[in-house]
């Protein structure tokens, strides 16, 4: 059907067909500038024709191709002169301790070929604070790349002879001037440098020493130096307590320095049908709240009443109280009960309030608490808010001449940061001692370089009596110098800062040798309780009952689990970690809530992608600082008319630029006070999260968490509390431990490893999910993947929250559904938290089950079982067709999307020769396509039982271990050989509140879980 | 000495022609003799017994001491000349009291060795001390018998290889006289019959055979499925020895020879390698190891060359060693200054893979040559194993485990037994082959 009709474009065509022709032809209607890259005629005038170019190039590509079939030659470089001690492939053990001015810790660190690589608590005897999440990645800390390597004068590379010079000249000027020189440090604790710097004061008598704590615990400090004359904080012991008051202190977090859970927890498991009980009273949801067994969730204003009228109640006074009603018989239950437990009661508090402080020490000497002891203070707050504020006073009038800072970021940790630079522009040498180019080394006329904890020397006394040492377990990797050693110098004194304190720590030690104390890294001596002091504790409580409720949003300021104070801002394990209450990782956000959130028209909701997004707000002081698009998110158990903030967030500078995240809270953090009366509104756009769990509460199913109350427990038989599940055979009701699709293996000879986890131990603190990062290699993966729900936690904690008041409500309402409908209005009304829930954590790994779906589907048989009970991974099998994760019943396989090392696109550790340092070398690093998970610490248990094969003996209880059980100070997870039937693990896997995850679905999992019971 | 040398020369010249001449009839002879020649040079040494001082040298002075050069000690051949015997007494029975007393002589000789005092050997008598310088006085040996011997033992080798290439040789040469014959004879008989007019009837034109082949569609069939099957059969083979090293030898920066090591001087494997017995690598020795010995040990004897490496370039490669760990020869002492030696690593275990020696070497009591091969034979070290995951099982899968006398087995072992019905179990049995044994 050809056509001879012929088309126009346009009616110029029709009519002018010459033109528009000539313009067809002509498709570049500008002259092109040929000659500009063609203009060099040697170039063309080249003998090389295109074809023979292409000819070149495929005979490279051919050859490079042909070459490439050849292996990588490997160079192995031995030692010249082996150390002694170094043996390659076997690891050493350094005891150390570390306080970096927030966390402190005793220690036993990992080196492999001299190079540290993994942390783990020191359980010698006295070695009393394990590790928590922040100090298992401060290892990643040691190698960053972005650590200030050189000292810099002025901000130009220098040395330290320079630096020294010019410290020494500042200080003879100021001594001539008659200026101030003022030592500004962290809380420093340490014995031999306290000395060192008396004696730096005693030649600089112009010389103070002055000690910030960026997150101070003043309050507390001021009111026991008023009653005992020293300043110190109590070293409360928990787990001597039977009831436990908490009016807004999160000991379970970092209230006073936190370290207490270790305490806390041995109460809270049941044994001989009793278990201590812990009432908290706050304004965030927070670790503590989450563990109680009864919250309430009031203001810090009614908190403040709460406190006055426990003191009432407990030593029978009558101070007007001024409580909400609806808490009144709530506090006052609280407060009889804790005045009929006497001596094994105990109430803390972290109200930021000298009075309520003192009235807290009052009530305790009045209850005689046994958990509340004066001997054995700690030493690791000191800082003084008015001297601080004093300093920065005397900066902006001129009068400081020399700063010497060292621990400290005031720029960015001082509320009043802009008055504080502006007074630094009048010192005339400032320096910055610091790990990091940071935001006050930026602005101070030398930047000097100090070492990481695990480069230098140090001793501590954490509390009184006890004296720590910090050793060196690798050589300084840059050009750094330690306060110690700049102090040393500065005093003219010769020799090395090890000398002095070798010398010095005579003093300190009791009973021990210097060999003795380096070895087991702490002395334990002896400490007396101080003489019991008094203040008038009626004023403090009138003064405190006649503090007014501010008006407008009451802003609770509090430090996250992963970042604490903001020093490790730069490590990329803290910011991936998931808070362990709002499950929400690099992002820092205000926390609202529910009847809030509906009032200000806030939001969170999850998306299309899985991913959540939230509102924006915006929160304004009182005195006008302002912090603009905070994202929100809905907090349940927030306090009606509270909001949560974190500080540590929102650092720019020796950051990269991934972990630039979240805002900086400090600015609104006045005079040292973490409540703050602000305005709170609503302001555009939408935030995007990455959380790592979308699901908020368990919709009644009571069989993933098992919870009971110390009553049934008591009375009931387990059937009842932790009721087997019952699936039909034969159209009969049986029990599921029963039914069995598979023939079992004989499991009896050899090892057979178990892991329990006691849900009434664990407070979802996460140091076992760093250790793990730390122990298996575990990529970073960024924000973005995260969202995706691409993280690659092997091991995760699992926050639910209630939605009617408790979790036992659920299980009764999900019961009493009665048919389809009233089903589906009745889940979706369950899918929402409670307003104040009982929250539960549940740390999930590979639960290693003897009859594992992931095996079965696997069609290369990358993943299989092991006679040892342990589920294998080959990744080098795996060729990454996801079945096995599709197929786990707990979602606890993680799929590598991507190449995480040496790449660009992933710029964390990984890609990094520094940060590459920290890997274990017995775990490999995967690579993309294959899908990894818990291998239950595989290298671990194999290397145990390979030292006592080698040693030619049985293996006694207690030597095998998982990252996770070894990062556990708290007892919650325990880990041991079934088929030893003495061992621990073993107990705990015949005890009557052992449950399995999804028991129903019959995996038979190697990991167990024990029912969790609260002291209702 | 230099006279003593050539004095001896013209004996030895002697004596060589008749050992030249007996090995003709009996090498064995010629061997005794040599060294029997030698020891019949009369050197003053006031009635000592060379054999007994060499025993004596090696066991109390070589560690210290060495005949023709510098060590931690002064040389020692021809010491007597330097000093007199009675000095020499006293000196070897307590160096330390002579230097305190102020001897000049003493003093030079402490100064003259970095101020390292010499052990005192009150134990050696007079006589034992005699035998010993008798000893240091003997005469440098040159000229090693070995040398002729190895050259007489080379000739009737090389007789054979004459003989054998002149047969094949005259073989070639017949079979070629063959053909041309045929092709003359042939060509003889064709024009015999032309002359007699006789035709020879020309081949009827047939298929050619390829023709026929590729006509025959089930042959061409067959044939193929045979070059396919062939062809897969290679390429497989080829594809699995990919990534497979075995025999891989490269040349290393220093010539080590685990012959001259492991072979010559019999040193046990983990004396080197001593993290083989309790860690995951076997190690490579840092150099300080090697300084053990070679700190006394700067040349080797003639007799450990070989045709192929002369003494001279193994001299060398001890001194590479001194380069690399900063070892003074002359001062004999450190100068600090090292450059690690950058091994090619030669048996590359992918990453995947967690292998220790520990649990091999020690628990195991595997020997290092079950997998490493003839070490002891290697002049240059080379991957004798396949180090291929079927290796590993097939050994695991044959190997007895080790368990008596090692109280981890006694439960298993028992347990095992009985399920297994069998006394001895092997690796597999023991969970051996279990994926994540290795892989993790």
């Amino acid at each position: 059907m050809s056509s001879n009709k012929k088309y126009w474009k346009s009616v110029e065509e029709l009519e002018n067909g010459s033109i528009v022709e000539a313009l067809r032809n002509n498709e570049f209607v500008e002259a092109i500038p040929t000659e500009e890259f063609l203009g060099n005629n040697d170039a063309m005038s080249s003998s090389t024709s295109r074809r023979d170019f292409l000819k070149y190039v495929g005979f490279s590509t051919a050859a490079a191709t042909l070459a490439a079939c050849e292996g990588p030659v490997n160079k192995s470089i031995p030692y010249v002169l082996q150390p002694e001690q170094i043996i390659p492939g076997v690891a050493d053990y350094y005891a150390t301790s570390v306080f970096d001015g927030f966390d402190f810790a005793n220690l036993l660190v990992k080196t492999r070929e001299g190079r540290p690589i993994k942390i783990d608590n020191n359980t010698i005897e006295g070695a009393k604070f394990s590790a928590n999440a922040r100090i298992h990645a401060s290892i990643l800390s040691l190698y960053d790349n972005m650590r200030l390597k050189e000292p810099k004068v002025e901000g130009k590379t220098s040395t330290w002879s320079a630096v020294d010079a010019k410290i020494k000249s500042s200080l003879s000027d100021a001594k001539a001037e008659g200026g101030q020189v003022v030592l500004l440090t962290n809380t420093l604790a340490s014995p031999s440098t306290e000395k060192l710097i008396a004696e730096f004061i005693a030649l600089n008598p112009n010389a103070k020493h002055v000690i910030y704590d960026a997150v101070s615990s003043s309050e507390a400090l001021d009111a026991f130096e008023a009653v005992y004359g020293e300043r110190s904080l109590v070293d409360y012991d928990f787990a001597k307590a039977s009831l436990i008051v908490s009016v807004g202190a999160d000991f379970l977090g970092d209230w006073q320095g936190g370290g207490y859970d270790t305490g806390y927890t041995q109460g809270r498991v049941p044994k001989n049908g009793k278990m201590s009980r812990h009432i908290q009273l706050e304004a965030n949801m927070t670790l503590s709240g989450a563990a109680a067994d009864k919250r309430l969730a009031m203001s810090t204003a009614n908190q403040k009443q709460a406190l006055v009228q426990i003191y009432n109640v407990v030593t029978g006074s009558s101070v007007a109280v001024n409580l909400d009603a609806k808490f009144k018989s709530e506090v006052t239950k609280a407060a009889q009960q804790l005045k009929a437990a006497g001596s094994k009661g105990l109430l803390v508090s972290g109200i930021q309030d000298k009075n309520a402080q003192l009235l807290v020490l009052g009530v305790n000497q009045v209850l005689a608490s046994e958990s509340f002891t004066t001997s054995g203070a700690r030493q690791i707050r000191k800082g003084s808010n008015e001297k601080v504020a004093q300093l920065v006073k005397d900066m902006k009038a001129g009068s400081v001449h020399t700063l010497i800072m060292s621990g400290v970021n005031p720029v960015y940790t001082l509320a009043d940061s802009a008055t504080f630079v502006e007074g630094l522009k009048k010192v005339k040498t400032s320096v910055s001692l610091s790990l990091k180019e940071d935001e006050t080394a930026l602005v101070s006329t030398i930047a000097a370089p100090v070492p990481h904890y695990l480069e230098s020397w140090g001793d501590l006394s954490l509390t009184k009596g006890t004296y720590s040492l910090t050793q060196p377990t690798i050589r300084p990797l840059f050009n750094t110098k330690q306060l110690q050693d700049v102090l040393m110098s500065l005093n003219g004194m010769s020799g090395a800062y090890y000398d002095y304190l070798k010398a010095s720590s005579s003093a300190f030690v009791s009973g021990a040798s210097w060999n003795k104390v380096l070895h087991d890294g702490v002395n334990v001596g002896v400490s007396q309780s101080l003489s019991g002091g008094s203040a008038d504790y009626t004023a403090a409580a009138n003064a405190l009952a006649k503090s007014k409720a501010s008006a407008g949003f009451e802003l609770v300021l509090y430090t996250k689990t992963g970042m604490g104070d903001g020093q490790q801002a730069n490590n990329p394990w803290l910011q991936e970690f998931p808070d362990p209450i709002t499950r929400v990782s690099w992002d820092n956000y205000v926390t609202v809530s529910n009847a809030d959130a509906k009032q200000l028209e806030l939001s969170n909701e999850i998306v299309a992608n899985g991913g959540l997004n939230g509102s924006y707000a915006n929160i304004t002081t009182a005195d006008g600082v302002k912090l603009e698009n905070v994202p929100v998110i809905v907090q349940p158990g927030q306090a009606v008319g509270t909001i949560g903030l974190a500080l540590g967030y929102g650092r720019k500078a020796a950051l990269k630029e991934e972990m630039q995240v979240g805002l900086n809270a400090y600015p609104l953090y006045k005079g040292f006070n973490d409540v703050q009366s602000v305005t709170f509104e609503k302001a555009a756009g939408e935030h995007e999260f990455a959380c790592v769990q979308g699901q908020k509460t368990l919709m009644g199913r009571g069989d993933i968490i098992k919870e009971t109350t110390l009553e049934i427990f008591n009375t009931k038989d387990a059937e009842v509390w932790n009721e087997v599940p019952m699936v039909s055979l034969n159209h009969e009701e049986v029990k599921a431990t029963s039914v069995d699709l598979w023939d079992s293996f004989d499991r009896s000879t050899g090892h057979h490893f178990n892991l329990s986890i006691d849900l009434n131990a664990c407070t979802g603190c996460g140091a076992c999910v760093i250790a793990c990062h730390a122990e298996n290699n575990v990529p970073v993966v960024g924000k973005s993947e995260i969202r995706r729900s691409r993280d690659m936690h092997w091991l995760r904690i699992d926050r639910y929250y209630s939605s009617e008041d408790t979790f036992e409500g659920d299980n009764e309402r999900k019961e009493n559904i009665a048919g389809l409908s009233d089903s589906l209005s009745t889940f979706n009304e369950m899918e929402k938290a409670g307003d104040n829930p009982q929250v539960s954590f549940q740390p999930v790994m590979c639960q290693h089950c003897n009859h594992a779906p992931c095996e079965t589907v696997c069609p290369v048989a990358a993943t299989s079982h092991s006679r040892q009970g342990q589920n294998h991974m080959a990744y080098n099998r795996c060729v990454g067709t996801r079945y096995c994760a599709n197929n786990c019943p707990y979602k606890v396989r993680r799929f590598n999307w991507f190449l995480y090392n040496k790449n660009s696109e992933f710029d964390y550790h990984m890609n990094d020769d520094l940060g590459r340092m920290v890997l274990n070398p017995d775990v490999n690093v995967r690579s993309r396509g294959v899908m990894e998970k818990c291998s239950m610490c595989i290298q671990m248990t194999q290397a145990t039982i390979l030292n006592a094969k080698r040693e030619g003996r049985v293996i006694v209880d207690g030597e095998f271990q998982t990252a996770c059980s070894n990062a556990c100070s708290n007892g919650a997870m325990k880990f041991g050989d079934v088929n030893d039937k003495e061992s621990e693990v073993t107990k705990l896997s015949e005890d009557e509140r052992m449950y399995h995850l999804l028991e129903h679905v019959g995996t038979k999992p190697n990991v167990i879980y024990h029912v969790k019971v609260r002291n209702t | 000495m230099k006279k003593v040398g050539n004095h001896n020369s013209t004996s030895r010249k002697m004596f060589f022609s008749l050992a030249l001449m007996l090995t003709f009839s009996l090498t064995s002879i010629a061997q005794v003799a040599a060294p029997a020649a030698a020891a019949e040079v009369p050197v003053a040494t006031q009635g000592g017994d060379p054999v007994k001082g060499k025993e004596l040298f090696n066991s109390n002075c070589a560690a210290c001491h060495k005949l023709d050069a510098k060590a931690t000690g002064p040389m020692l051949r021809g010491i007597s000349a330097k000093h007199d015997m009675p000095w020499l007494y006293k000196w070897i029975h307590n160096s330390a009291d002579l230097i305190k007393s102020g001897d000049a002589a003493a003093v030079k000789v402490y100064e003259a060795n970095n101020k390292v005092p010499m052990t005192a050997f009150p134990a050696l008598s007079e006589g034992d001390i005699d035998n010993i310088i008798a000893y240091t006085s003997e005469p440098k040996a040159e000229a090693p018998v070995a040398a002729v011997g190895g050259a007489v033992a080379g000739a009737p080798q090389e007789g054979g290889g004459v003989s054998n290439s002149i047969i094949l040789g005259a073989l070639a040469l017949v079979l070629a006289m063959l053909v041309v014959m045929l092709f003359l004879v042939n060509n003889v008989l064709r024009k015999v019959a032309k002359a007699n007019g006789i035709e020879v009837a020309p081949k009827a034109a047939t298929t050619p055979i390829w023709v026929a082949f590729a006509k025959n569609q089930f042959l061409v069939l067959v044939t193929s499925i045979f070059l396919l099957l062939a062809g897969a059969y290679f390429v497989y083979g080829f594809l699995m020895q990919i990534g497979v090293d075995q025999g891989y030898e490269p040349i290393q920066p220093i010539h080590y020879s685990h012959r001259i090591h492991a072979g010559d001087n019999e040193i046990n494997c983990k004396y080197c390698h001593s993290a083989a017995r309790v860690s995951k690598n076997a190690g490579i020795p840092s150099l300080n190891v090697c300084m053990n010995c070679h700190k006394n040990i700067a040349e080797v004897a003639e007799s450990t060359a070989t045709p192929e490496y002369s003494k001279a370039f193994y001299d060398e490669q001890i001194q590479k060693l001194y380069t690399a760990v900063g070892w003074d020869k002359s001062t004999q002492s450190y100068t600090g200054k090292t450059q690690p030696v950058k091994w090619v690593r030669i048996h590359n275990l992918p990453d995947f893979v967690y292998f220790n020696h520990s649990q091999h070497v020690t628990v195991a009591g595997i020997e290092c040559q079950t997998c490493h091969g003839p070490v002891e034979t290697y002049e240059i070290q080379k991957q004798f194993a396949p180090l291929t995951m079927g290796w590993c099982i097939n050994c695991h899968r044959k190997t007895e485990v080790k368990m008596k006398g090692n109280e981890y087995y006694t439960k298993i072992h028992e347990e095992l037994s009985k399920k297994y019905g069998v006394d001895k179990l092997t690796a597999a049995q023991m969970g051996g082959l279990e994926c994540g044994k290795c892989h993790y």
